[in-house]
């Protein structure tokens, strides 16, 4: 393989592995979006609360604080479905737009509130420091950690989402609320569910980029914005659209830092710009019937 | 699209959204003290954003000073009173440096760290015939192009952050006869710290050969990484700013790369929020915890008694910026700007705590000061959170002539307009 070559495999390896940091963002708020019909704005800053979270635990009970922080997030988002977002479930998105919007700067406040606008410091743990190579590429062995995690956490989901009687229940709640409501289920408690999921992965998330990047009260309106263009580009509440359109994102990215670096942060809302062109819904996005 | 799944309520978002702005733009100002015929004190600098770290060190720094000054009677027998915002953008910065001078009938205006909001600051104190400390802005043209009678810089400019730290490189040979690879934030800081930089590589026999902007909103480098991987660069500088440099420090640790690195911009906080095991290469710093002068051991003390961590280099630009208003004032029983004018064109010798005295430059108003470079500590020999990095030695070395790191007048000329 000429050298030139294998530099540009290595950003698309690279790239890979940098969209496995929006997908499970992205995830979370699509799975919310589809079901509750909310789109959280305040997604970002559970994100950044479970980094938060993972950096005071780690002092106190070491590896397990990257279990604990975003199953922490995933009980604050129960907390947070049935005082925020339960009423606006029927209520025009505009509102919960707003809420969330708001929601998303209290988060973002208190966290300086309670722990300044200094970063706080955090590093690799040690077991996790030092580099893979494979043949001639090299890469983080951490972040082949969190390419382990992210793949178990999307495996779980889909299993949960496909294979058990809640995931049937929530798809058919996403495909047809009334028809559920007629059969004598009550959707409510699928509803605080999802939340509390999505949520939790944004902290797991949040706990899992902690090491490798500034934890600050800002962090979560970082990630916010590529959350979304992922999940528009990949069709809203598609579950495969959101996990493609996160790699796709990720090496689109990785590309045009290797052959034009100041559009890097810009090719991601080009090339969401291109799919809305052409497919209006997204990649993926056929299934959204209910919203229409 | 036609399958707008969001339908906002336009009228309604875009009130929401005003709403918002004027409660984060106009907010009424904090007052520390109030009292009559105090001297007044505007001081503005960004909180949010991802200079907000480095405002937040900026506002206990200047709040420390006045509550020294006050404790100690005030200036001229006055009370002084500190009024603080969030300057946010140079368009808000703009407005309320002009309401702090017509509606409050502040003294002198103190802070701000982005150089656009400063430029913005300057214009109004100009019109206004009062005077603006800057303790933040690093850009060259601030004091050349750019700049102001009513203008005086605490702050380092470029120019002195690059010969400070460059004279660490040329000492190391990583500059003659070298590839160097430049990061650079894709804004007007970073651009013209690249400038300068380039230059000063340039007459030292480097060359950079390979040069990325990266956009202010980046946080993933590790595809900025592997480039330099394959280039194979001598020595990368880091013309990055605040959270990106945290970032990109992080990151490189992460992938273990060896090429020597370094950067011509930094402040303290940047390498707190790295952590333990993150931090390494060259840097320069305008001012550091660990100096041992006695007037920085006492700004120490004081700040770390009062808010329980050290002061970051910020605090103290604020913090001496206010010191040395307030002694200007106390020597010219004066609060005007014509007197404080000429007190400082003398160019008196000034208590700046370092090692050396400092004295503001006439033609430019730069304060001509020592720099300082350093090190990331080795890691059995931390003790705290706060303890990362190594001093080195004051640059220029001793007896060297502190001008020679500021920027000369070819460089960087100034026409301050006459009164």
């Amino acid at each position: 393989m000429p050298l030139e070559l294998i530099f540009i495999t290595e950003q698309v390896v690279n790239g890979l592995f940098v969209g496995v940091n929006y997908l499970l963002i992205a995830l979370g708020l699509s799975l919310i979006f589809s079901l509750g019909g909310i789109v959280n704005l305040a997604h970002g800053g559970f994100y950044a609360i479970g980094a938060y979270l993972v950096v005071l635990l780690f002092d106190r009970i070491g590896y397990p604080a990257f279990a604990a922080a975003p199953l922490l997030v995933a009980v604050i988002g129960v907390g947070v479905e049935r005082v925020f977002l339960r009423p606006f479930y029927k209520a025009d998105p505009a509102l919960s737009l707003l809420l969330t919007f708001g929601l998303a700067m209290v988060i973002e406040q208190a966290l300086r509130m309670i722990f300044g606008a200094t970063p706080r410091p955090f590093s690799i743990p040690e077991f996790f420091r030092g580099q893979i190579f494979i043949g001639d590429f090299i890469y983080s062995r951490y972040r082949f950690a969190i390419l382990l995690v992210a793949t178990l956490a999307v495996a779980g989901l889909w299993w949960l989402l496909q294979r058990t009687p809640f995931g049937r229940i929530v798809r058919a709640g996403i495909q047809a609320p009334d028809m559920v409501g007629a059969l004598g289920i009550s959707l409510r408690p699928y509803l605080t569910i999802v939340a509390a999921l999505g949520l939790g992965l944004a902290g797991l998330a949040g706990a899992m980029m902690a090491p490798i990047t500034g934890v600050h009260p800002a962090m979560g309106a970082e990630v916010l914005i590529p959350a979304f263009v992922v999940v528009v580009i990949g069709g809203l509440g598609s579950f495969w659209g959101v996990i493609f359109a996160a790699l796709l994102v990720g090496v689109v990215r990785g590309l045009t830092v290797y052959f034009y670096p100041p559009a890097a942060e810009a090719s991601m809302y080009l090339l969401m710009l291109l799919v809305l062109l052409f497919r209006p819904r997204g990649l993926f996005g056929e299934r959204i019937a209910r919203f229409e | 699209m036609a399958h707008s799944i969001i339908r906002p309520d336009r009228r309604q978002l875009i009130k929401g959204i005003g709403t918002t702005a004027l409660l984060a733009g106009l907010g009424a100002p904090y007052v520390a003290r109030a009292q009559s015929e105090t001297v007044k004190i505007g001081h503005l600098t960004p909180l949010t954003g991802f200079l907000g770290p480095l405002g937040e060190y900026a506002q206990l720094g200047v709040q420390l000073a006045v509550e020294q000054l006050n404790a100690a009677g005030g200036v001229n027998g006055r009370q002084i009173e500190l009024l603080m915002e969030d300057s946010v953008n140079p368009a808000t910065a703009s407005t309320k440096a002009e309401r702090y001078i017509k509606r409050d009938n502040v003294a002198c205006i103190i802070g701000e760290i982005s150089s656009a909001s400063g430029l913005a600051i300057a214009q109004v104190v100009e019109r206004n015939n009062k005077l603006f400390f800057n303790t933040g802005c690093n850009s060259d043209a601030l004091r050349g192009s750019d700049c102001s009678r009513f203008m005086y810089h605490v702050e380092a400019s470029n120019s002195q952050y690059v010969k400070g730290v460059g004279s660490a490189f040329l000492r190391d040979g990583l500059v003659d006869g070298k590839k160097i690879y430049f990061l650079t934030a894709d804004y007007a800081y970073g651009q013209d710290l690249s400038r300068v930089g380039k230059k000063y590589i340039e007459a030292n026999g480097g060359d950079v050969a390979w040069e990325d902007l990266v956009p202010t909103d980046s946080t993933d480098f590790s595809a900025y990484i592997l480039k330099i991987r394959q280039a194979r660069p001598d020595l990368i500088i880091s013309n990055l700013a605040g959270n990106q440099i945290t970032n990109f420090v992080k990151q490189y640790t992460e992938y273990g790369l060896d090429f020597p690195y370094g950067g011509f911009g930094f402040d303290t906080a940047v390498a707190w929020g790295a952590g333990k095991g993150n931090f390494g290469g060259e840097w320069p710093v305008v001012w550091h915890h660990n100096l041992t002068a006695p007037g920085a051991k006492e700004f120490v003390a004081a700040f770390t008694q009062k808010y329980g961590k050290p002061p970051e280099n910020q605090a103290w630009g604020d913090y001496l910026a206010t010191k040395l208003v307030a002694q200007a004032m106390t020597a010219t029983k004066a609060t005007d700007a014509e007197a404080l004018i000429e007190y400082f064109d003398d160019e008196p010798k000034l208590d700046i705590l370092k090692a050396r005295q400092g004295y503001f430059r006439k033609r430019d108003h730069q304060l001509i000061q020592e720099m300082y470079t350093m090190t990331a500590k080795p890691l059995d020999q931390l003790e705290d959170e706060w303890d990362l990095m190594l001093l080195g030695n004051a640059v220029p070395g001793d007896g060297g002539d502190l001008e020679a790191i500021a920027p000369t007048e070819e460089e960087n000329a100034c026409t301050l307009s006459a009164a």
